[in-house]
């Protein structure tokens, strides 16, 4: 399997990868050899324990073929939250659409760009920052991304600047996409005391097709900043998506994020945050639904590597059919990280009789001086509420999903912009119509 | 760090004296022979035998599990004595026949061995090295149907019930450190409650290593029938040595159908002195198996040790089941503690609690590890974790690793976990009251702890707070 690997990689090398700069080169390369010496993780990696990749490392995908399916605008238009005035940069299977994507009215000091445009123009401005944030070596799947990457959005942002809307990025896997794999890198760089909105989208226009993403997301986050990170993930029902998202915040940042899992057979997120100086607040919030025979799997880890530092955490999940959730959640406490505020909960619903839950909370704590606390629950819904209800007249379907809606909200309600909320509220909740 | 808390740190392990006492080893190393020496010694039965090669032939192939979030030095398995006695022993009529040397050897300890003086109202087994030299009240228990003895006299004497029970709940493929015990233990305690009875007095065993370079494995095993209801009490102490000894114990613990078994023990095996010289490695595997609306309750204060790596687990088999674990564990100096429990849910609505209280102290590390899984068929299965650590200092570390595994819909599980630290606030407002700092901070631990303690016979739970004080001694300064 890993030879196949070696020739798709030798192919693309002599194609389109052969292309750029030396570094980038060295890049790959490094990324194709890691991968061939430790190949596909197995549940024998305590990291991997509850997940295992047998589908994904069964079948050797391929790239996209140069020329891919011609999309309609009207295609990606109902995934734009309503709003086709912000700057979106739409990628089909891993290749940047100029056509599909809006990026006219940028404010000054705001670059959105494709990586292969950054690439083709300026090979030396990511040298130093791409492929640059530590946990990201090694690890099979972001070394297969570093071998194969090729294209993904590039955000940076002056210090000092607000951007008055969210900046989009989508991902779009075609109806052909069966067999393929993608490898998107995102690069975000948010100067100091800068304010962001973005939003990461991957999503497919049918729900059979079965295909690889390997997306790898890098956030720099200036001292000051405030930055907010949507992550939606409504990939098809068939396909595999292994996500890995590295974040590092400078001193005084304010870093939020909100990840959706509803798609994939399988899918897996890493999402780690660390502080690179001190008084940095990190909020995580997620939800992830499950049914048929999915797995979402999501793993987080903060690393509180300086004083002062304060984290929030809240994962739920809602889970039907024979469909199962892991969740491992990490949080480091330096020696040096006094006085960190950490709070981490996972939350899970198990709505049918085959669905299984795999969770493990984990802290690892050096220092004396600190509020770390972390909690995680498996359940149902509340008899008595479930009562409370149907004794008002609501019928106990309806109550059961509006009991169900209101375990999600909690969540959903974290997002900051209005329309993005909204959306994402809606979207849950038809989801939560059909499944449940 | 005033001068009075500097000596405080450094008084000594008050258990680690020697008793110099002749006694009977086998050679050192391990093989077929040697189990073979082992169990001719003990006069076992064939069947005996046969488990123990059995189990010898299997730990062969297993590899020493580097899973736990401690280190240590390499341990030789061919360096250990697996085999030593006292050289007096014999069967004993009474306990007053028992070696003076070895009776002085337990009043130092303060565990009383003397009926007439027996006023706890606890009977008592005594392990030293690899033999049980006394156990008291046995006549007294024996005459309510109650098997309370050493575990080779079991053995001999009611091999249907060992061959029935030994392996049942631990097999002997279990894991590499009870497959060795499994290959090789000495003695240990048996204890049959038959059915329907509530044993009148707390039962104890009390293990003591002495020889330099023995490793003990001593084997467990309590079985209580139907409707019968047990409490028993485990200590420990080991001379102070400083070669690392190595402990790999095996506890079984059978509840049948509406039984209860409570276990406590109060573990203070010699921790190594301050750069984590020396010391017992204890590498423990305790579980038990709860039948239909049967109990067990584990209790552990764990403060001794310079490695502990240990589950005790309940298997909640029948309906109804319940399973509770309470913890302290105390790591000072270089201590590290990599335990927790098991809670495997199998029957309809069997219940569970796991308290644990964490304390990290000096350079200790402190790991809570522990599994709740809910199996398909645990319909109502309920599961309550609450596990809290304390650090003092930042040279120490606090981590915990629950797994939480769900695989039925109708089950409740919920796990809560918190860190803090001793507020000076509050040791300020003890010492408005006159209270000094170690006496403040000894009951603000006491207080952490108190949910364990609680749970701790009477005497146990006295000794457990002393304890706890003094392995505390001098961490704040």
């Amino acid at each position: 399997m890993i030879d196949e690997y070696r020739r798709t990689f030798a192919a693309f090398a002599a194609n389109g990868g052969g292309r750029g700069p030396e570094w980038l080169a060295t890049l790959r390369r490094n990324g194709m050899d890691r991968f061939a010496a430790i190949g596909f993780p197995t549940t024998h990696d305590e990291e991997w324990r509850f997940t295992p990749v047998s589908s994904i490392a069964r079948v050797p995908f391929t790239l996209a073929p140069q020329p891919t399916m011609e999309l309609s605008a009207a295609e990606v238009e109902p995934f734009r939250f309503g709003h086709d005035e912000w700057p979106t940069l739409v990628f089909v299977n891993g290749r940047y659409s100029a056509r599909l994507s809006y990026r006219s009215v940028l404010p000054p000091g705001v670059q959105l760009r494709p990586l292969s445009e950054v690439l083709e123009s300026e090979p030396t401005s990511l040298e130093g920052t791409l492929g640059h944030s530590g946990s990201l070596d090694g690890t099979s799947f972001t070394a297969l991304n570093a071998a194969f990457l090729q294209d993904g959005a590039v955000l940076s942002v002056a210090s000092g600047v607000e951007l008055p809307s969210p900046m989009h990025f989508v991902f779009v896997a075609t109806r052909d996409a069966q067999g393929v794999m993608v490898h998107p890198r995102n690069v975000v760089q948010v100067g100091d005391g800068a304010r962001v909105n973005f939003i990461e989208s991957y999503l497919s226009l049918d729900n059979e097709s079965s295909y690889l993403t390997n997306a790898v997301t890098e956030v720099r986050v200036g001292s000051g900043a405030w930055v907010e990170h949507v992550r939606v993930q409504r990939e098809s029902e068939a396909a595999s998506h292994i996500g890995w998202t590295e974040v590092h915040q400078a001193r005084d940042s304010h870093y939020r994020s909100f990840t959706l899992a509803l798609g994939g057979r399988l899918s897996r997120l890493n999402l780690h945050a660390r502080s690179n100086a001190s008084n940095t607040e990190t909020l995580l919030y997620g939800l992830y639904l499950t049914r048929n025979e999915q797995l979402a799997d999501t793993h987080t880890a903060i690393f509180h590597d300086h004083p002062n530092c304060r984290s929030w955490e809240v994962y739920k999940g809602i889970l039907t059919d024979r469909s199962r959730a892991v969740f491992n959640g990490k949080v480091f406490v330096k020696p040096e990280a006094q006085k960190t505020d950490a709070k981490q909960t996972n939350r899970n619903l198990l709505l049918s009789e085959g669905a299984k839950v795999n969770t493990k909370p984990q802290l690892e704590i050096f220092a004396d001086d600190v509020k770390c606390t972390h909690g995680a629950t498996v359940g149902r819904l509340d008899e008595t509420a479930h009562f409370y209800l149907q004794s008002r007249g609501i019928p106990r379907v309806a109550a059961r999903k509006l009991l169900t809606y209101a375990f999600a909200a909690e969540v959903v309600n974290e997002v900051t912009v209005a329309p993005v909320r909204e959306a994402l509220g809606r979207l849950v909740w038809a989801r939560l119509a059909e499944g449940t | 760090m005033s001068s009075p808390v500097e000596s405080l740190v450094n008084r000594e392990y008050k258990w680690g004296f020697v008793t110099d006492i002749e006694s009977e080893s086998v050679p050192k190393g391990l093989n077929e022979e040697i189990i073979r020496l082992i169990s001719a010694k003990k006069e076992e039965p064939e069947f005996m035998l046969q488990w123990r090669l059995k189990a010898y032939r299997g730990w062969l192939g297993m590899k020493e599990p580097h899973w736990p979030n401690v280190s240590y030095p390499p341990i030789d398995y061919q360096e250990i004595i697996y085999y030593s006695a006292p050289k007096t022993v014999m069967p004993l009529g009474s306990l007053d026949e028992v070696d003076p040397k070895l009776r002085e050897t337990y009043e130092k300890l303060g565990i009383p061995l003397n009926e007439q003086k027996l006023l706890a109202g606890v009977a008592v087994d005594a392990i030293f090295d690899s033999v049980s030299v006394g156990t008291s009240y046995k006549k007294a228990l024996g005459e309510l149907g109650i098997i309370f003895c050493s575990f080779s006299e079991a053995v001999r004497e009611h091999p249907e019930l060992v061959e029935r029970y030994l392996g049942s709940v631990v097999p002997m493929s279990d894991n590499f450190f009870a497959a060795l015990n499994s290959a090789v233990f000495s003695d240990g305690s048996f204890v049959y409650i038959p059915k329907g009875l509530r044993c009148p007095m707390d039962l104890s065993t009390y293990f003591r290593i002495n020889q330099a370079n023995t490793g003990q494995f001593e084997r467990t095993l309590i079985v209580a029938d139907e409707g019968a209801s047990v409490s028993y009490l485990e200590g420990c102490t080991a001379p102070r040595r400083d070669t690392n000894q190595l402990h790999a114990a095996v506890v079984e613990l059978v509840a049948l159908d509406n039984a209860k078994i409570k276990y406590s023990t109060v573990q203070n095996w010699y921790a190594g002195d301050e750069n984590g010289v020396g010391g017992i490695l204890n590498f423990v595997t305790k579980r038990g198996k709860a039948l239909q609306n049967a109990k067990i309750s584990w209790t552990q204060v764990e403060t001794g040790s310079a490695i502990t790596w240990k589950y005790p687990s309940v298997i909640l088999q029948g309906d109804d089941s319940v399973g509770e674990f309470y913890s302290v564990a105390v790591v000072n100096g270089r201590q590290q503690a990599d335990t927790g429990t098991k809670m495997i849910h199998i029957g309809r609505n069997s219940r569970s609690t796991i308290v644990s209280k964490g304390i990290s102290a000096g350079r200790g590390n402190n790991s809570y590890r522990g599994l709740v899984k809910v199996l398909p068929k645990a319909a109502g299965a309920r599961n309550y974790t609450q596990c809290d650590s304390m650090l003092i200092g930042n040279r120490c570390g606090a981590h915990t690793f629950p797994y939480i595994d769900v695989q039925n819909a109708t089950a409740s599980v919920e796990h809560e976990a918190s860190t803090s630290k001793i507020g000076e606030d509050q040791i300020l407002y003890c010492k408005q009251r006159g209270l000094n700092t170690e006496n403040a901070i000894s009951m603000i631990v006491n207080g952490f702890c108190k949910e364990v303690f609680k749970e701790l016979p009477m005497e146990f739970a006295v000794e457990a707070q002393k304890l706890l004080g003094v392995s505390l001694e001098g961490s704040v300064g």
